[in-house]
Order: structure tokens, then sequence, then C-alpha cells
């Protein structure tokens, strides 16, 4: 809290944000402030220059080029970290493909199995160290970091370590084999999470793998790339190559690489998947969304709040899944709107890395700007804007927790997909009326469904067009669980035994 | 409608003996071939057509044979009424939908010889192995609708006090680029599994011999099947794939047989609206029931749906 009273503190942007509360809203008065609570990072010991992982070394980028990484919430330089071109890339693949002829697809299963093994021990032991550098890097409240996103890298590592050497099981009368190299590229909302997400199910499948992290947040991938070099893998069965969009696209179209899965934005996967067309390279999408969270007016409406709130700002709302359509049935639209205000008020925006942050930094400042631009447009097309009233730090990328109201279906803040802390709010009055608003949309890989009716959430379920459904819960995820897109969200699932058949061919 | 036409009808076996024409007392009335979309014959709006040779052994056609050949605008007429039969067939139980793909079977067992007569091959053994692989394909496939979810779906142990399962779904529309041969097992085989799991589909069907998937739809006609389930288009595959291909309701391809650039462009143009497009070399085997048919047909135009709910009192 202490910095959201810093005197430095910047108004928030755009239009002046609506006051909050009411005479129903209880008065804390200054009960609300908390004392900081930092997380120390004394133990952290970053480099000061990272350079790529490959063939089980760390090899200097042929050209030389650095770019440096900063924190979203300091703008301060944490490390430099190497640029690899097309002639690191193929290295890369090369690694791999030594790694998956000479180590990774002759060994039994139940090896591979304990080294996935050993990465999830390491990950769990070294938890609090990356929880921090998440958090420092990206800009993510260190109590999702530490809670979520550490913890599930380490349980996706486990679960799918397990598989390796059940392999004959999982698909029932066919045999899988591996399929090869698998160029894997992540994005940066879930930076040590997305990178377990895409090594696990492919190492435990038996191929080997080139990791491209983003460019804004590279330090967890690394830190794991130094971790399974302490698990002493094969070589080149792990590369982990750092860099922006052409080096992504230098590993997508290197001719040695049979598998592609990218974790990303629609416009961008769609690029890929023109990249990859006319090969005969696999390849899995996990893309945009814009998804519907449903509330119905018989749902329980404070758990109902509580659901939008981690909908939407669970992790400054930078969540492919996350709830940012909010359909109200019409009935309870008010009492709706006034308690996720009051709700929004209470939210704690600042500094990640301290452990009473709700709503930490905007990952980067090409994504503020975005989100600033969308909001415009939600309010030059004549939506309603609340925010929280609250102080922002002077340093670094913030946006305060946000909702419109009067939204229309055709406005674009319904439309496109945001990627931040901004909430669209539109309105139903019968459930044939909200299925078909939540399905007006390209995209289909979440949605959240509240209502005290067991019979009806089965009834959307059925209905809704989305990879992913919450009924009164949401942005829930587990490796047992698979996970990915209808439509434009991208194919393929990641997680489950369904996530399995991303990473293998299957004869018979 | 009320004239009556009196014609003195003689065997069929004295009639095809016969050598010359001028002696004949009845001509025989020949048939003009249609395509099938949205339960409805009809030919293409674009009024073209493409001449094809018939049976050797003396079916009903005569020697050369005129198929319409579909157009951009028949390809979006026969999208759009699949797309609007797709809501209603996913919606029918699976057991509905078994009982009704078995109805297929039967009418197609009730007419196997006519199926038998129309193929190139026709009236040959290899004919009759062909139309009977389809039959039993068929039966395959309408005892599959019903079971493939068991084998799919999951129950997701998650760590938490939640429940949670994922359920296949179909995907909607699917086109296909039938393999060019065997044209009836081939269609069937491609087209089976894709509605047995709830999808509908525009199928383009294999040119080398389109009388015979045309004639099938005159099963699928009376077979129970909703019209706009299943689409059949005749036409050039080079024409009507990328037209497929570049449609937004179209969801997903199934591209058999053609050339790769071909495959290349119905790929790339299918990114427009992140298609699932699978693209098969040839299949080495039709009858090969290992490998010509089997979950994997079915579950590759499947979505994956995962539910959550929070358990507590």
């Amino acid at each position: 809290m202490a910095k959201k009273t810093d005197s430095q503190s910047k108004a928030i942007a755009g239009r002046a944000a609506q006051p909050v509360s009411g005479s129903h809203a209880l008065d804390f008065g200054k009960a609300w402030t908390y004392a900081p609570s930092p997380e120390a990072t004394d133990h952290i010991k970053l480099d000061k220059r990272y350079e790529l992982f490959i063939g089980g070394a760390w090899k200097k980028p042929r050209a030389g080029k650095y770019f440096s990484t900063i924190s979203p919430s300091t703008e301060e330089k944490l490390a430099d970290v190497a640029e690899a071109d097309a002639h690191d890339v193929d290295l890369a693949v090369t690694a791999a493909r030594t790694a998956f002829d000479k180590y990774w697809s002759k060994m039994p299963g139940r090896e591979r199995a304990k080294y996935i093994y050993r990465i999830a021990r390491a990950i769990q032991e070294k938890a609090r160290e990356l929880a921090i550098v998440e958090s420092m890097n990206g800009g993510k409240p260190i109590k999702e970091s530490r809670d979520v996103d550490v913890p599930l890298a380490a349980a996706h590592f486990f679960y799918h370590a397990g598989w390796a050497d059940k392999l004959d099981y999982a698909f029932q009368g066919r045999r899988a084999r591996p399929l090869g190299v698998a160029g894997q590229i992540i994005p940066w909302n879930f930076p040590l999470l997305m990178a377990a997400w895409k090594i696990a199910p492919a190492l435990a499948c038996g191929n080997t793998v080139v990791l491209k992290p983003a460019e804004t947040t590279p330090l967890t991938a690394l830190l794991l790339a130094k971790l399974i070099e302490e698990c002493e893998l094969p070589p080149g069965v792990v590369n982990i190559i750092t860099g922006a969009g052409p080096t992504g696209a230098a590993l997508v179209n290197h001719p040695d690489v049979n598998k592609v899965a990218f974790t990303g934005s629609t416009d961008v996967g769609k690029r890929i998947q023109r990249a990859v067309a006319g090969t005969n390279k696999r390849l899995t999408l996990e893309l945009g969304g814009k998804a519907a969270n449903i509330i119905f007016a018989d749902a329980p409406l404070d758990q109902a709040v509580e659901g939008i709130v981690s909908g939407i700002y669970f992790n400054q709302g930078h969540v492919c899944c996350a709830g940012s359509r909010l359909l109200v049935e019409e009935s309870v639209h008010d009492v709706i709107v006034r308690k996720l205000t009051d709700r929004i008020a209470t939210l704690r925006v600042g500094d990640p890395l301290d452990k009473n942050t709700d709503v930490g930094a905007i990952n980067s400042k090409m994504q503020l700007t975005k989100i600033q631009e969308l909001v415009k447009a939600g309010e030059d097309e004549g939506s309603t804007r609340v925010s929280a009233a609250c102080a922002l730090p002077a340093k670094g990328f913030w946006f305060p927790p946000t909702f419109f109201t009067d939204v229309a279906q055709s406005s674009r803040i319904a439309r496109e997909e945001i990627f931040g802390p901004v909430l669209s709010i539109l309105t139903f009055r019968t459930p044939d009326e909200a299925i078909e608003k939540a399905n007006n949309t390209m995209y289909g890989l979440s949605a959240g469904v509240w209502t005290d009716k067991g019979a009806k959430i089965f009834w959307m379920g059925q209905r809704l067009k989305a990879g992913v459904i919450w009924g009164n819960t949401y942005n829930k995820f587990d490796p047992t669980s698979p996970f990915g897109g209808f439509k434009e969200s991208g194919f393929g699932r990641e997680g489950g035994r369904q996530g399995l058949a991303a990473y293998v061919e299957l004869e018979g | 409608m009320a004239t009556k036409t009196i014609t003195k009808s003689i065997p069929r076996a004295a009639r095809v003996a016969a050598p010359a024409p001028l002696p004949a007392v009845r001509l025989t009335v020949n048939k003009a071939y249609k395509m099938y979309v949205g339960g409805a014959f009809v030919r293409s709006e674009s009024g073209r057509y493409l001449q094809v040779t018939a049976s050797s052994s003396g079916g009903a056609d005569p020697a050369i044979v005129n198929v319409p050949r579909g157009s951009r605008k028949d390809v979006r007429d026969a999208v759009l009424v699949a797309k609007n039969a797709s809501e209603g067939w996913a919606a029918r139980t699976p057991f509905n939908k078994s009982q009704i793909l078995y109805r297929l079977a039967e009418m197609m067992e009730s007419r196997r010889s006519e199926l038998v007569t129309s193929l190139l091959r026709g009236g040959t053994a290899a004919a009759e192995r062909e139309v009977d692989a389809s039959i039993d394909r068929v039966v395959f496939y309408a005892g599959f609708a019903d079971k493939f979810h068991a084998l799919v779906a999951s129950s997701n142990p998650v760590a938490g006090p939640h429940f949670g399962f994922s359920v296949p779904e179909p995907m909607g529309v699917v086109c296909v680029i039938a393999p060019a041969r065997p044209s009836l097992l081939g269609l069937v085989s491609t087209v089976l599994p894709l509605i047995a799991s709830g999808n509908t589909c525009v199928a383009v069907c294999g040119m080398d011999d389109p009388r015979t998937p045309l004639l099938w739809c005159e099963q699928l006609a009376t077979s129970d099947l909703p019209g706009g389930v299943v689409n059949v288009l005749s036409g050039h595959a080079s024409e009507l794939a990328p037209i497929m291909a570049r449609h937004r309701e179209v969801m997903a391809m199934d591209v058999w047989g053609v050339d790769k650039a071909l495959a290349a462009e119905v790929e790339q143009l299918g990114t427009d609206n992140v298609k699932r497009v699978k693209v098969h070399g040839p299949q080495a085997d039709w009858y090969d029931e290992r490998k010509a048919q089997g979950l994997g047909f079915i579950e590759r135009f499947l979505e994956t749906k995962t539910i959550w709910h929070p358990v507590g009192i």
C-alpha cells in the first residue's frame, strides 16, 4: 500500500474515474491501509548477462547481440539476454535433433520419467526464487506467482513425468511414437508456467525441445534452463533460446522442426499457421479469447462478484481465458455493478513483490499502450467507465482495475481481446440470449456460468462454444485438466490424457 | 402427371443383349445426375457440367453421363444448409444418430445391386467388394456413434475441491475432399466418422466415378438422415477446395489425395479462421479395417470441452 499513497503517484490515465462507494458500502476508514510486506529479494542472484542454452551448454549468440530485460514495476534493468538469430536457432534445432536420435528416443519411458520428476522436484526446491523472479520480470503479484504459477509449473512436470512410461495405455489399441523436435514459443503472461505446459508433455512423449520464451519475460525460462542443466538431462534434450519475433519465426520455419507449439495472440497464431502450411510439421495453437462470464439472477451474487474479480483482474487480466465479457441477467445488473464497484475499490494495486498486492504491473509499455487505446475506444463509443480510484506508482506500467457498463456487442471493447484489467459488462434476459451473445465472437477459449441451478449449468455448458467452462468458479487450472480452444482460440489441448495427442504420432 | 404412359417392358437382359438400337421396343429413361444439398437434389447454379464415363457393364446409364460441375455459389449454399443443420444434428442423442446411420446401412443393403451395377467396374466381384465394404463401414460407424465418448472423455482428478470432466463435441461444418477412388468406399469412409460424432459436412465426391456417390445420396435421402447433415457436390477439387478453405463457417477440412500445391493452398487459406485442415496422402488401402476406419477418424474432428464445478455443501 505504501506505493499507492506515494506522493509521486500519478493520476489515472484517461477520463477521471467515477468516485467509488456509496452509503451502502462499508467504510473501513484507514483499516484497508496495509503496512508494506515486501518479499525479500536479497537472496536472488541474477546474472548480469544470460547466454543461450543450447546442447546442454551456455552459448554466446553468433551475432553477439543482447537485449535488456526490465522489471515492469520499476522500469529498472534486470539483466542482458542473448538475442538468437537464425544461425543460433539452427544450432539449437540441430542439438535437439542429435539429442532425439542419440538419447531421448532410445531411452525407456521409465528413465525419461525420472528425469522429468527431477525437474518437478527442482522447481519445488527453488520455488521461492522462481516466484520472486517471475514477479520481478513479469510484474505479476507475488501471491499469484508463489501460489499459482510456480506450484502449477511443478505440478505439470510431476504429472507428465508419470505418463512417460504409460503411453501405451493412453491411446487404446494404438501405438504412440514421438514426433521428433518440437519448436515451442510461449507468451509473457505466465512465463514459467507456459514453459512447463510446453516442455513437460513434449519430453514425456519422447520429443526433444527448443523453447523460446517471450522477449519481455525471459528470466524464469533461463532459470529453468539452469535447473534442467543441474538435473543432468542429456545435452540438447531441452534447449532454451531467447529473442523476439524474428527468433520465433526462424524456429517455426526451420525445416528440421517436426512440431510447432505456440501460445499467444490469434494474430501471430494465424501467421504461424500460414508459415507451417504446406509442410509436414504438426501444429498446436493456444490463442486469444474474449470469454463470456455469465451471471444469472439466481446465482449467489457475492460469490459471483468474487468470480468476476478473479476472472478479469487475476494477473492484471493478462490471461487468454480471462472473463472479459460479463453477461449479467438484466434484473441483477444494477446490484452486480454496485457490488463490483465496491469490490474493486478494495483491490490493492502496486508493488508485485508486496505480499498484499492484488493487481501488479502491466507487463510492458507496449501492452499498457494497447490497453489505454482500447479503453479510450470504449469511452469514445459511449460506454460508461468505472475505474478503481487507486493511486498508482510513479514508475512502471500500471492500469487500475476498470469496467465498462453500457457496452454494445459491436463495441471494440466487447469484441477485441484487451488483455488487461478491463471488463465489459453486457446484459441478457433469457438463457437463449445469453448463449447467443456468449457465442457471438470469433474466439472460443473459455466461459463462466454462475447459477444455483445445476441443470442450467449443464444446459449452458452444452451450448457454449468454448474449450473450458467454469461453473460457479473461474480461472482454475490443473495438469490433469485439458485446456484449449474452439474456433479462433486455436486447436489442440494441453493437459490431461488429451494433451498428449499433440506430441505423438499414432500408429494404427 | 395425368398422362398415362404405356410401355411394353422387356427383360433387361434381353435389352442389353440386343446389339442394334433400331428394333428397341422401349427407350430407356436416363437419369439426370444431381448434387445433394440440404436433402434435395440440385443442379449446379452455374449451369456447368462435366462429362464422365459410365459403367462398363451396361447399367442404366448411357456411355457418357453429364454431372453437375459445382461452383462457388454451390459451396456457399451447401455450407449454409450444413451450418443450419448443425445444431439440430449435434443435439440428437447419440443413440438416435446411431439408429439413423444404421438405417442408412439398411437402405444401402436393399439397393446393393444398384450400387454394384453403378460402379465403374460395374457388376464385377471388385464392385461387389467395394459395396459390401461400404455398407459394413456404415454399420461400423453407426455402432460408434454412442460409444466414442466413453473412449475419449475423461474425469479430471484435479488437485482441489472441484469436479472436472472433459467431453468431446463436434466442430460444426466440416468439408471433405473425398479420395478419387474407391469412389463409394472413399466417400463413405470419410463422411461417416464425421457425422457419427455430430458434425455436418459438405463433401466433394471423388471425380473418377462421381455417379455412384451421387447415387448413394439417394440412399442418404431415404435413411432418416435430416437434410443438410451430408451434402455432396461434384466438381473439381482444385476449384472447390480453396472456396471451402476460405469459408469462415467451415470449421475444418478433411482433404484426401490432392497434389502438394493444392494442399498447401488449402492450408494457407484455412488460416483465416484458424481452420482445422487435415491433409492426407493417399490411403494405402481403404479395405484395411485396421487402417481405414477407427477412433482416429472420429477423433480428428472433435473438440474437447472441459467443465469445472466446485464441490462443497
